[in-house]
């Protein structure tokens, strides 16, 4: 290769290719922890969900979940992995909120190998393995920049050592960001879907790391990657690997090289900072844990848990999507479908759809309205969904009052039509509604002469006075259509 | 009260037993627990301070004990087959509120919270915990000398060892400072104590005992066992802490055997073999008394043959790569943040490393290096895994052997009581303590050491009785046969008047 071909490649970003892997942390939602019977649970009071085992206390034994081993053979399943028995390791290395310096994990014999997991783009990223471990406990470094070199002093909160983790770990197979998003996206949805976890980027139950390199576009040998740390949401992670596969273009078009690293994403400055190299990465001494006996699932136990779980994410969203008809749905349409299946709430839709409500109706409430507070909107009741639902398709309620009685059945529950009631509400009759449009534009003549002469915004000022004089019983729509039929 | 008391159990013609004797008498209520516990405290009190056999003396905690058993028992309530019997407990098994030391300054001011599983077992049999006996650090050694806190010495020659690592125990029995003890046993250091302090020493199956609550050597390995004066208090004393236990994952879900109803069944027609390797190549004087102890069972009609395990002779090797790599994950956790010992310093990293150095002793820090070497990636296979399937050929071998025979024969220790200091600066001397007592552990399986007569200078000598796994049964019906025939053996020169 010639210098000139060599400088041509670096000018392109288009001559790369990048390659990315994910590794994804999820915590399960067990009862208790991974080897005690210490409560697992986000949130409470510093060091008071903890015992002799889960602190590492000399003389204490860890005792497997089986809980915990069918959450992460749900998870296999869905997954479409292959169940095997397996066995637990030590991993060794010293750091403060581990409590026995060493990691118990799943190291060559996981649980879950060979899976795969399908994206709402048709593409496939192949699943290596889903194994189990326990988590650590969590330092807060207090004083200096919060890390733990410059720290004054810090504190060990132990409450989520020994909660029990799955770690997902993809194949090479996404090429952009974008992909890497959507992967992450899927795989939270399947998470939930399980019941194994909750999912959540922000709490930490969901924790992602990448490992992205680049290579000339066409070719197949991998290059030399970097494993990214730090990524607590959805967007740091796409604006890390957005970084991180520049920076490696930048290095390989003008002739470096890629050191292998790990490395730490700083969010506030938007880059990705080395933390220790290959050189540099640990021994962990992985040998098995002498204190446990191998996890052989048979066959008639795999079935029982493969019972358990119901469908995933694209078989629901293919089904909400075939409630709208045969055609396919439209960009709009199909982020609706998702808000309703990523927050759990296809149950209202299916419902709503099966009395008879228009889908598009159901799904428009369903993802706008009830998605706002998806925690309330489970709890409501389905027949009061769907009867509110049918007295707005029946021109009881216009969209606005709908929209306002159903905010608050979110709030306190209770039957929609007696909140409408309550409230007074009663769609106007074309002819009511006529006649207030036309006290109101009689009221104001100048602004009546403006939207005539082609001021069309005046319209929400139009139908702000009437939505007044009708105490909100008017529907916009209407309205418009009312103003619009006056100018002629 | 309903069922029989464990004396009535015993072998016709078997030696005095001073627990046994307590236990019927407290349970009639003839003797109060109270004053069985103060004669025992007053021993302790009177010629520990020659011995050092305890490092804690419960005299409030084990007194709070015997009045809680005396009132049951004036109650008429059933106070267990152990009633009013002090134990005394190697210092590596957890007790609710009282110093856990494994003799290392490691562990400096920890209390345990809880009490190991076998200590529950004890006292809900009615046993009192009447101290935590001596050890060599966190049981790694064979003559308690590596001990924070000083050496133990053997009642029979106050100038040698108690051999270890369980020398506490063995001492406190054999001086008459506590009728029974618990000790643990990871590649002989409840057998070969017994062996140099002559008392019975036995290690069972792996699984049989729960492990919870003994602070980790080498997990795969250890064993908690007792260690008595006689093979009836053993064969009681494995029923009482044996079984099940929900908080220890290794262990077997077989049900554990019931030893002392074997006891008095003899050797008549048992198939034992002499294994040469646990012969050869030891002192003369043991080899006489192992050759001796086979006579014996021969006479009493056992079939007795001499059989060779060559896979034995790469037991010592493996175990001393096996037990490290375990002992330095196991001892990680001994780093200054939580509890013990800590020792300040600038980061976190350097605190550890001060602490860890200021808190281990030599013998500890030296398994650690091995382990942690032997554990590193690029040498895994060369040592550790092939130490493993080391162990696989010792377990296959003994496969072999027991199609034979129903038990083996050998020495338990090579030498009788060594002089305190001999071997203190050539560790792979002191290794070789171990030679006879290593593949029981490596293969799982059960082996008891029996006191059979002094050698030329009266020291005691042990010969040792293996089983295949969950073989307790005929290997205590063997001990028992022993027991009987054994040479007699002089009083220590420091025991409890
Ligand atoms: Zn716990």
């Amino acid at each position: 290769m010639t210098a000139d071909s060599k400088s041509d490649r670096s000018s392109d970003k288009a001559a790369w290719e990048p390659v990315i892997g994910l590794e994804v942390h999820c915590e399960l939602n067990t009862k208790t922890k991974l080897f005690c019977g210490c409560r697992n649970a986000f949130g409470d009071e510093p060091n008071t969900n903890v015992c002799p085992v889960c602190l590492g206390l000399p003389g204490s034994l860890p005792v497997l979940n089986i809980r915990a081993v069918e959450y992460a053979m749900r998870i296999g399943l869905a997954l479409h992995c292959e169940i095997r028995p397996s066995i637990f390791h030590r991993k060794n290395y010293f750091y403060p909120d581990m409590p026995k310096d060493y990691q118990v994990s799943q190291y060559d014999a996981p649980i879950n190998v060979n899976g795969w997991l399908e994206l709402p783009d048709d593409s496939r990223v192949r699943i290596e393995r889903a194994h189990m471990e326990e988590d650590t406990g969590k330092t807060s470094h207090i004083g200096g920049g919060g890390r733990i070199h410059d720290a004054d002093h810090s504190l060990v909160d132990y409450n989520r050592a020994g909660v029990p983790l799955v770690e997902i770990v993809s194949a090479p197979d996404m090429r952009s960001s974008t992909q890497a998003r959507l992967y992450a996206s899927e795989l939270r949805g399947i998470l939930v879907a399980t019941g194994a976890s909750d999912g959540r980027m922000e709490e930490g139950s969901m924790r992602v790391d990448a490992n992205v390199s680049v290579r000339p576009a066409g070719t197949f040998e991998l290059g030399t990657r970097c494993e990214i740390k730090n990524l607590n949401s959805l967007r740091s992670l796409g604006r890390a690997i957005e970084y991180e596969i520049e920076r490696q273009i930048g290095l390989v078009g003008a002739g470096d090289k890629v050191v292998q690293q790990t490395r730490h994403w700083n969010e506030d400055e938007g880059v990705t900072v080395a933390l220790r190299s290959k050189e540099e990465a640990f021994d962990y001494r992985y040998f098995p844990e002498p204190d446990l006996v191998p996890v052989v699932p048979d066959a008639s136990w795999q079935a029982e848990v493969a019972a358990s779980i119901g469908p995933m994410p694209a078989e629901r969203r293919d089904k909400l999507a075939g409630l709208l008809g045969p055609e396919p749905v439209s960009r709009a349409r199909a982020d609706q479908i998702a808000t309703v299946v990523e927050h759990g709430l296809d149950g209202l839709v299916t419902a709503a759809a099966g009395a008879g409500v228009d889908a598009a109706l159901a799904l428009a409430r369903t993802s706008n309205e009830a998605s706002a507070d998806p925690d309330a909107a489970r709890r409501i009741e389905v027949a009061s969904f769907v009867a509110l639902l049918r007295m707005e398709q029946d021109g009881k309620l216009s969209a606005t009052q709908s929209k306002t009685v159903l905010a608050e059945m979110l709030e306190n529950g209770g039957d929609p039509a007696e909140i409408a009631r309550r409230r007074g509400f009663e769609a106007l009759d074309t002819g009511s509604l006529a006649t207030v449009v036309a006290e109101v534009v009689a009221a104001h003549p100048d602004e009546w002469q403006r939207y005539v002469g082609g001021e069309d915004k005046l319209v929400g000022f139009f139908t702000g006075h009437v939505m007044r004089a009708s105490n909100n019983r008017a529907d916009g729509k209407a309205v418009a259509a009312e103003l619009r039929r006056l100018r002629g | 009260m309903t069922g029989a008391g464990p004396t009535d159990l015993a072998a016709p013609g078997a030696r005095p037993s001073a627990a046994l004797d307590i236990a019927r008498d407290v349970r009639s209520g003839s003797v109060s627990a109270a004053d069985v516990v103060d004669r025992y405290l007053g021993a302790i009190d009177e010629i520990d301070g020659e011995l050092h056999a305890f490092v804690t003396v419960l005299h409030d905690g084990a007194r709070r004990e015997a009045e809680s058993v005396d009132l049951k028992v004036a109650a008429g309530g059933d106070p267990g087959p152990l009633a009013g019997v002090p134990v005394a407990l190697k210092d590596n098994m957890c007790t609710r509120g009282v110093p856990t030391t494994c003799s290392s300054r490691i562990l400096d001011g920890w209390c345990p919270p809880y009490d190991a599983t076998v200590v529950q077992r004890l006292r809900a049999a009615g046993a009192i915990v009447i101290g935590k006996t001596n050890l060599d650090e966190f049981a790694m050694g064979s003559s308690t000398e590596n001990s924070a806190f000083g050496p133990t010495r053997n009642p029979h020659d106050p100038a040698r060892v108690p051999g270890g690592s369980s020398g506490g125990s063995a001492a406190a029995v054999a001086a008459g400072l506590a009728p029974l003890a618990l000790g643990s046993d990871t590649g002989g250091s409840i057998r070969q104590p017994a062996a140099l302090c002559g008392v019975v020493g036995m290690k069972p199956t792996y699984g049989t005992v729960s492990r919870y609550g003994l602070v980790a050597f080498a997990s795969s390995l250890d064993q908690i066992g007792p260690l008595t004066t006689t093979v009836t208090e053993s064969a009681v004393l494995f029923d009482v802490i044996g079984g099940q236990d929900p908080m220890d994952s290794t262990c077997l879900e077989r049900p554990v055997p019931r030893t002392v109803s074997a006891l008095a069944d003899g050797v008549e027609g048992l198939r034992v073999g002499l294994v040469s390797e646990l012969v050869d190549g030891v002192d003369g004087a043991v080899e006489a008394r192992v050759r001796e102890a086979a006579e014996t069972l021969a006479g009493a009609g056992a079939n007795v043959e001499e059989f060779s395990i060559p896979e034995f002779r790469h037991g010592l090797p493996a175990y001393y790569i096996v037990a490290p790599a375990e002992a330095s994950s196991n001892l990680s956790r001994y780093d200054g943040v939580r509890y013990g010992l800590r020792v300040d310093a600038e980061t976190a990293e350097s605190m550890n490393a001060a602490t860890r150095a200021a808190g281990f002793g030599a013998e500890v820090k030296r398994r650690i290096m091995l382990g942690t070497y032997a554990l590193s990636a690029g040498y895994y296979d060369a040592y550790y895994g092939q130490a493993q399937k080391v162990r696989t050929l010792i377990i296959d071998a003994l496969a072999v052997a027991y199609q034979r025979f129903d038990v083996l024969l050998g020495a338990t220790t090579p030498t009788t009581a060594f002089a305190i200091g001999a071997k203190v600066d050539d560790p792979w001397a002191m290794y070789l303590s171990d030679v006879c007592t290593v593949p029981s552990n490596l293969a799982g399986h059960p082996a008891i050491s029996i006191p059979f007569g002094p050698d030329d200078s009266g020291l005691p000598v042990g010969v040792q009785v293996l089983a295949p796994a969950l073989g307790e049964p005929v290997m205590f019906q063997v001990a028992a046969v022993l027991e009987l025939g054994a040479p007699v053996l002089g009083p220590p020169r420091v025991h409890a008047r």
